[in-house]
């Protein structure tokens, strides 16, 4: 033991371990810290991999849905587990690649009742999830519990990335109040997705989570980076902290998490 | 200038980077101002080690050779 590093562990985050700015201080921070990953899909394959791989010490995985061979396409982790528990399928990534992580996995979905008690146990929150419902439901229930966001989403060959630190930068809904009615913004499933997409957003997403436990660098809060994978370009959109906010503005219309507001499904498409 | 205590670290046997990891890692559990030596018998090591602790900050107080394939580096922590 070094430094309360045991040999394996000084191999492993050596490459870390050497970075004045992690060091083995900054390698302890992350293994005492614990993120909840929503969703093991797209976004989340990438997400679970490269913060199992950093040694985050706890990572909470929820998700209801199983492995599907058309989910191959990008969702590498899950090789050769067709049929199983997404989440399920996750910890079995993550325990062969780093031992150090505990996993717990929610084979559920999120929803207004059981979203505040599962994110109490989290440091940090990053979102994975494929719907508005949800995504609208994690960036209120962040705002609420005070818990900082990785938020993340694609479509087709495009996906934008943002980081929201509750009541010190804008949220989702400081940009965009409200999710676009039913039916108009086709799902993946109708749009398809370029499979190494999310694999680019996905681990952005996890490099914020990583900056942010570790407390350096400039993280994208009130900045959006809008990436297209065809024209091979980033963007960054400013985002404003809006006073009419409904969930973080100066007179929130919304002060708790009601089911009516994002549905009992979470499928508003 | 009194310092009783010197602290030690033997990597005798371990080769770079884990020469550097594990010398930072002691360096982390040392106050400042205080001196750690190091005790290397990996050549590579006697040069890269003092390069990348100066690179944080740290100071090289001494360079000794010990033996036929033993050096001890004196460190002072920034």
């Amino acid at each position: 033991m070094l430094g309360g590093f045991n040999e394996e562990q000084i191999r492993r985050y050596s490459r870390h371990i050497i970075l004045p700015e992690v060091g083995g201080k900054g390698q302890k921070k992350l293994l005492s810290s614990k993120v909840l990953c929503i969703g093991a899909g797209g976004l989340g394959a990438p997400i679970i991999e490269y913060l199992a791989a950093a040694g985050i010490g706890t990572l909470g995985i929820i998700d209801d849905d199983t492995v599907d061979l058309s989910n191959l396409q990008r969702q590498v982790i899950h090789g050769g587990n067709v049929g199983m528990s997404k989440a399920e399928s996750a910890k079995q990534f993550i325990n062969n690649l780093n031992p150090d992580i505990e996993v717990k996995t929610y084979i559920e979905r999120l929803n207004a009742n059981n979203v505040i008690d599962i994110f109490n146990g989290y440091d940090m929150i990053v979102d994975g999830s494929d719907n508005f419902a949800t995504r609208y439901l994690v960036n209120d229930a962040c705002v609420i519990t005070n818990k900082p966001l990785s938020h993340g989403s694609i479509y087709r060959f495009e996906g934008q990335v943002t980081t929201i630190i509750p009541h010190k930068g804008p949220c989702y809904r400081c940009l965009f109040e409200h999710a676009p009615p039913p039916g108009m913004v086709p799902s993946c499933q109708e749009a398809g997705v370029l499979g190494v997409l999310p694999g680019i957003i996905g681990v952005m997403q996890a490099t914020e989570v990583v900056k942010y436990l570790l407390g350096i660098g400039e993280l994208l809060v009130g900045r959006l980076v809008y990436y297209d994978a065809l024209n091979m370009t980033f963007d960054e959109i400013k985002m404003r902290w809006n006073k009419n906010c409904p969930i973080c503005g100066e007179v929130p219309k919304i002060t708790s998490i009601q089911e009516e507001i994002y549905g009992d499904s979470c499928r508003i498409w | 200038m009194v310092n009783n205590m010197t602290i030690e670290l033997d990597l005798k046997g371990e080769v770079c980077p884990y020469t550097f990891v594990k010398t930072k890692l002691k360096l982390e559990e040392v106050e400042s101002g205080e001196e750690l030596v190091v005790f290397f018998d990996h050549a590579p090591a006697v040069e890269n080690v003092p390069r990348s602790l100066k690179n944080e900050g740290h100071k090289i107080m001494g360079i000794e050779q010990t033996g036929d394939r033993l050096w001890k580096v004196r460190i002072k922590k920034a």
